[in-house]
């Protein structure tokens, strides 16, 4: 099974679960989580269930494109599941099912493994989940979302898509994964790949990666205040990405460091108290849809 | 008679470090449980899988026993009237207690009659009384609880069925939105839903769902497995312990496999590969029976062996990538030399307000090169000890230790090997991380041990400098954990060199920290900090609190001298013929409490009597300090004992009290030379004596 049918599949198998198919969003991000579709829509008492496939940026892990494991960017396949269903481990299994792994000729297991993101103040209990022997999945149930108690609680599953492809299609390097019947990862991310890794090792304007920092996270504050909450929330992960970028190339102190942290984490917290309080003023749309 | 009980808690997977723990409270509450209910039973048996916990009361008798309890009522003054009828009082108690004054009969209790009633407490039906054990399992403690859904309980993992059985009939009860049934799950794969219609069927039934519900059972078929594989692969497998645990509580229905990976990385340290085995992947290492490792690694799957060899072939593969991953770390590591590594301490932060990792490692250099030359080490062994303090820490930036963040100090000592540092300064990399528990083994070199002391004083003192004491049990930086370990050394090596005084060269290190505020404050918390961590170590060498508290009064000192004293007060305390000298020494440091007083006039010392004790008082002096010199405590105590006679005869002769001013004075100076004297061997006046007669 190659990666496109390996996403189709789970997209499929989502939406009969009464996922809603959603795109990647468009502004650079570290993981699927912070995605305001898993980030915002955790939040507060609206049901919420989605599923989308979220390319994630790690700028610190870039590797030139010569490491067989580590990428400047792999993609997720991420499912948020608003309250938590009781059966989400069966439903979760079924879905590896159909990707043609049968649990019965493998070793699943859910090994413990509780998540924390200090940076958005978000952290959750769960496993990460192995197949024999490898973690393919990390399923979180969320606790805690820039600061505030999850309640009714979220569960979160992420597919790591390039190990669990490497399982599947049997492969040892990532870019010997078939993408599709007639590309490879290579052919697609090799050079993005290397382009990015040498931009943020070597390239980038730090100087300007510093303004735009600053910039953005004034018109985060600015945006947050007028209560236009996911515009607000787009510069916050503008400013984490461009932290990451500045971070990797190595120009951020140690006591810097904690400094911007604390700095995303603020924003993060304050927008999602604005969150809440918005869809509050709205009625909770989504609460009353349920009813009908 | 009886009825059979079982209660079984299904859950998703239960965080294999918490199931030990939670069957003994399911077992233990239980037990419990039925104790307070008055229900009796033959025999409680508890059962525990990642995804179940259980258990199985036998032959529980159907009615709780029926008690008389004995009721107090007033005295029998307050019960009866003048004419000895029963006043309105004793009336009033009968009635609230249900029965009549026929009911009355009377007790004496230290010597005043009461008047008393039995009162007969009904058993009730056990079935009407098991649906309360719900309280039970809600009441089992995890390490860490979540919540799920719209639940509002807090538990390790959702809960997704419930069993409760008394015999055949279910006990109705609900928890998080879950009723109890009598339907349970089998293995997640292998095994099916299945009805449960005996509580006695529990384990057989399960088994059948390729479930071992006994924990011991199923770490056994474990073992037993190793052992096969052992035999019919001829090599050995150490089998650890908590690791064993750890798997056994990862797995229902175990199968133990043998996999292999290429001999090249056989060319890793050691640690490497057994860290990636046993921490990363559980896996248990393989060995010749002459103890060298196997390119091979033992596994346990959870389920049988249907396609065994596919689950085989993906460990291999994780295995695989964890190793290259490893292989391709040591040998970009060792490209760079060890100095540009010591540099990049810069760049981490070792706590917000004590600087960074490099700022620690001069401090910790400057400790460890003063000690070293207080306990007289000559000038090659210092410098021995300032480069193996500057390249203590080197590895923590290393990509293997960031990996492997467990095999600091270990790919230290063996970096700093191949780099050509000497044997015992790479050795002491390792050696300063010692003892890493309470009991842990100590470094076995001089250098090791100076390393680990200074870098632990550091920071010790550095953290409760800035008020980061520990409480409770929020120790996050392990200061308890160091300050014991710098005890343990320095008791071990019988150092000449006080606590006091390493503790004052790591505080010298920070005098420019402007996070420290008063720095007498700090000195006072960090001596009582020292001084609870002394009397943890000597309470467990069965030293009695008071005796600890008075050898350590005044300060740690080095440290196996005060045991020594501590030992021998311990004996003293019980020994008559010491009574006389332990009431003069007493009587004076009572007496000196009221003084600040040190000189001594000598034309003042108007009798023979306080000639005498002046007299000696300075030989005692001469002699105490020659004892303390030679560490030996029995001879500093013997040299305070000989002012026994003098000073008694000196109370019996003179008014320390006197008129005279400054007569006075003198008496006082002169008691308190001696109570400073007695007080630097030990506080006697708070040990509680215990010579009986």
């Amino acid at each position: 099974m190659n990666i496109q049918q390996m996403i189709l599949t789970l997209q499929d198998y989502w939406s009969k679960h009464n996922c809603i198919l959603v795109q990647a969003y468009d502004v650079e991000k570290g993981a699927g989580t912070m995605s305001p579709m898993t980030l915002l829509r955790s939040l507060g008492p609206e049901p919420w269930n989605v599923a989308y496939v979220e390319p994630s940026r790690r700028p610190a892990d870039g590797r030139y494109g010569e490491n067989p494991n580590r990428l400047y960017q792999h993609h997720q396949f991420q499912v948020i599941m608003k309250p938590s269903p009781d059966n989400i481990q069966e439903l979760y299994l079924n879905s590896l099912k159909e990707l043609g792994i049968d649990p019965l000729e493998h070793d699943i297991r859910f090994v413990e493994d509780n998540w924390e993101n200090p940076t958005l103040g978000a952290a959750g209990l769960g496993w990460e989940v192995w197949l024999d022997g490898m973690e393919i999945t990390q399923f979180t149930y969320f606790q805690q979302i820039g600061g505030l108690e999850a309640n009714p609680v979220a569960v979160e599953l992420t597919y790591g898509i390039e190990r669990l492809a490497s399982y599947i299609q049997d492969k040892e390097n990532v870019f010997d994964l078939d993408w599709n019947e007639q590309f490879t990862y290579r052919d697609i991310f090799y050079q993005p790949e290397y382009e990015h890794s040498k931009y943020t090792f070597e390239e980038s304007d730090t100087e300007m990666l510093f303004q735009l920092f600053r910039m953005y996270e004034k018109e985060a504050e600015r945006t947050m205040e007028k209560g236009l909450v996911f515009p607000a929330y787009d510069y916050v992960l503008k400013c984490s990405h461009t932290f990451n970028l500045l971070d990797a190339r190595g120009v951020i102190s140690v006591t810097e460091r904690t400094g911007y942290i604390s700095r995303i984490r603020n924003l993060a917290r304050k927008i999602a108290k604005a969150y809440v309080k918005e869809r509050e003023r709205l009625g909770f749309p989504m609460l009353k849809k349920e009813d009908q | 008679m009886g009825k059979d009980i079982l209660f079984e808690i299904g859950l998703e997977e239960l965080p294999a470090r918490f199931i030990d723990d939670a069957e003994k409270q399911l077992r233990t509450k239980t037990k419990q449980w039925f104790e307070e209910n008055r229900i009796s039973y033959q025999r409680i048996t508890s059962y525990s899988t990642p995804r179940r916990l259980a258990v199985l009361i036998e032959q529980a008798v159907e009615e709780q026993e029926t008690v008389e309890e004995e009721v107090k009522g007033p005295s029998l003054k307050v019960a009866q009237t003048e004419d000895g009828a029963w006043s309105k009082a004793a009336v009033g108690f009968t009635k609230g207690q249900g029965m009549t004054v026929d009911d009355i009969y009377t007790k004496e209790v230290k010597g005043v009659s009461y008047i008393y009633v039995k009162k007969r407490i009904d058993g009730k039906k056990t079935k009407e009384l098991l649906p309360a054990f719900k309280e039970i399992i809600e009441g089992i403690q995890f390490g860490k609880n979540m919540r799920w859904s719209t639940e509002s309980l807090r538990y390790a993992r959702p809960i997704r069925w419930l069993v409760a059985l008394y015999g055949e009939e279910i006990i109705p009860f609900e928890i998080a939105s879950v009723p109890t049934d009598r339907i349970t799950y089998g293995h997640r794969f292998l095994g099916k839903k299945v009805s449960l219609n005996n509580p006695k069927d529990y384990e057989n039934v399960m088994e059948k769902q390729y479930v071992i519900v006994n924990a011991e059972d199923r770490k056994k078929r474990i073992l037993d497995s190793i052992r096969e594989l052992e035999i019919n692969h001829d090599v050995v497998i150490p089998v650890d312990d908590s690791l064993l645990h750890e798997v056994c509580n990862l797995v229902e229905y175990p199968t133990a496999f043998v996999g292999s990976f290429d001999e090249r990385f056989l060319n890793l340290p050691e640690e490497v590969l057994i860290t990636s085995m046993k921490e990363h992947q559980r896996y248990f290492p393989v060995k010749t029976k002459e103890g060298q490792l196997l390119p091979k690694f033992i596994g346990v799957r959870n389920g049988n062996d249907k396609k065994l060899d596919t689950v085989v072939k993906g460990n291999e593969k994780v295995l695989r990538a964890r190793l290259s991953d490893a292989e391709f770390f040591f040998e970009e590591d060792l490209k760079k030399p060890i100095d540009y590594y010591v540099e990049r301490l810069e760049k981490v932060v070792f706590q917000e307000k004590l600087g960074t990792y490099m700022e620690k490692v001069k401090r910790v250099q400057s400790i460890a090169v003063q000690t070293a030359s207080l306990i007289n080490q000559e000038s090659c062994f210092l410098q021995k000890t300032e480069r193996a303090a500057m390249i203590s820490k080197f590895d923590l930036m290393t990509n293997m230790v960031q990996e492997f963040t467990e095999l600091q100090g270990i790919i230290g000592e063996k970096y700093a090997a191949i780099y050509g540092e000497e044997d015992d300064i790479a050795a002491s990399i390792r050696e300063h991380y010692m003892p890493i528990n309470a009991n842990g083994k100590l470094p076995d070199t001089m250098l090791g041990s100076i390393l680990s002391v200074a870098d632990k004083m550091d920071t010790v003192v550095g953290c409760i400098s800035v008020g980061l004491i520990p409480t409770g049990s929020q120790d996050p930086y392990g200061l308890r954990r160091q300050a014991t370990g710098i005890l343990r050394i320095l008791e071990e090596n019988n150092w000449d060199i006080s606590l006091e005084t390493i503790l004052e060269i790591a505080l010298q290190q920070y005098q420019d920290n402007k996070y420290i505020e008063n720095t007498e404050d700090v000195k006072k918390s960090l001596h009582e900090f020292f001084q609870q961590r002394a009397t943890f170590i000597l309470r467990e060498k069965q030293i009695e609190q008071d005796v600890i508290h008075a050898v350590l009064d005044k300060e740690i000192g080095l440290f196996n001298y005060a045991e020594e004293k501590a030992l021998l007060l311990s004996q003293k305390r019980h020994d008559s013929d010491f009574k006389r000298t332990q009431e003069a020494l007493v009587r004076v440091l009572n007496i000196a409490k009221k003084t600040e007083e040190t000189e001594v006039d000598t034309d003042y010392l108007q009798t023979e009597s306080e000639r005498a004790l002046f007299r000696s008082y300075l030989e005692a002096k001469e002699n105490y300090d020659e004892g303390k010199r030679e560490k030996n405590a029995n001879k500093a105590l013997q040299a305070l004992t000989e002012l026994t006679e003098p000073i008694h005869a000196f109370f019996d002769h003179n008014m320390v009290m006197a008129e005279d001013e400054n007569l006075k004075r003198n008496r006082l100076a002169l008691l308190n030379r001696i109570a400073k004297l007695t007080n630097d061997f030990a506080n006697l006046s708070i040990i509680e004596w215990k010579q009986h007669q």
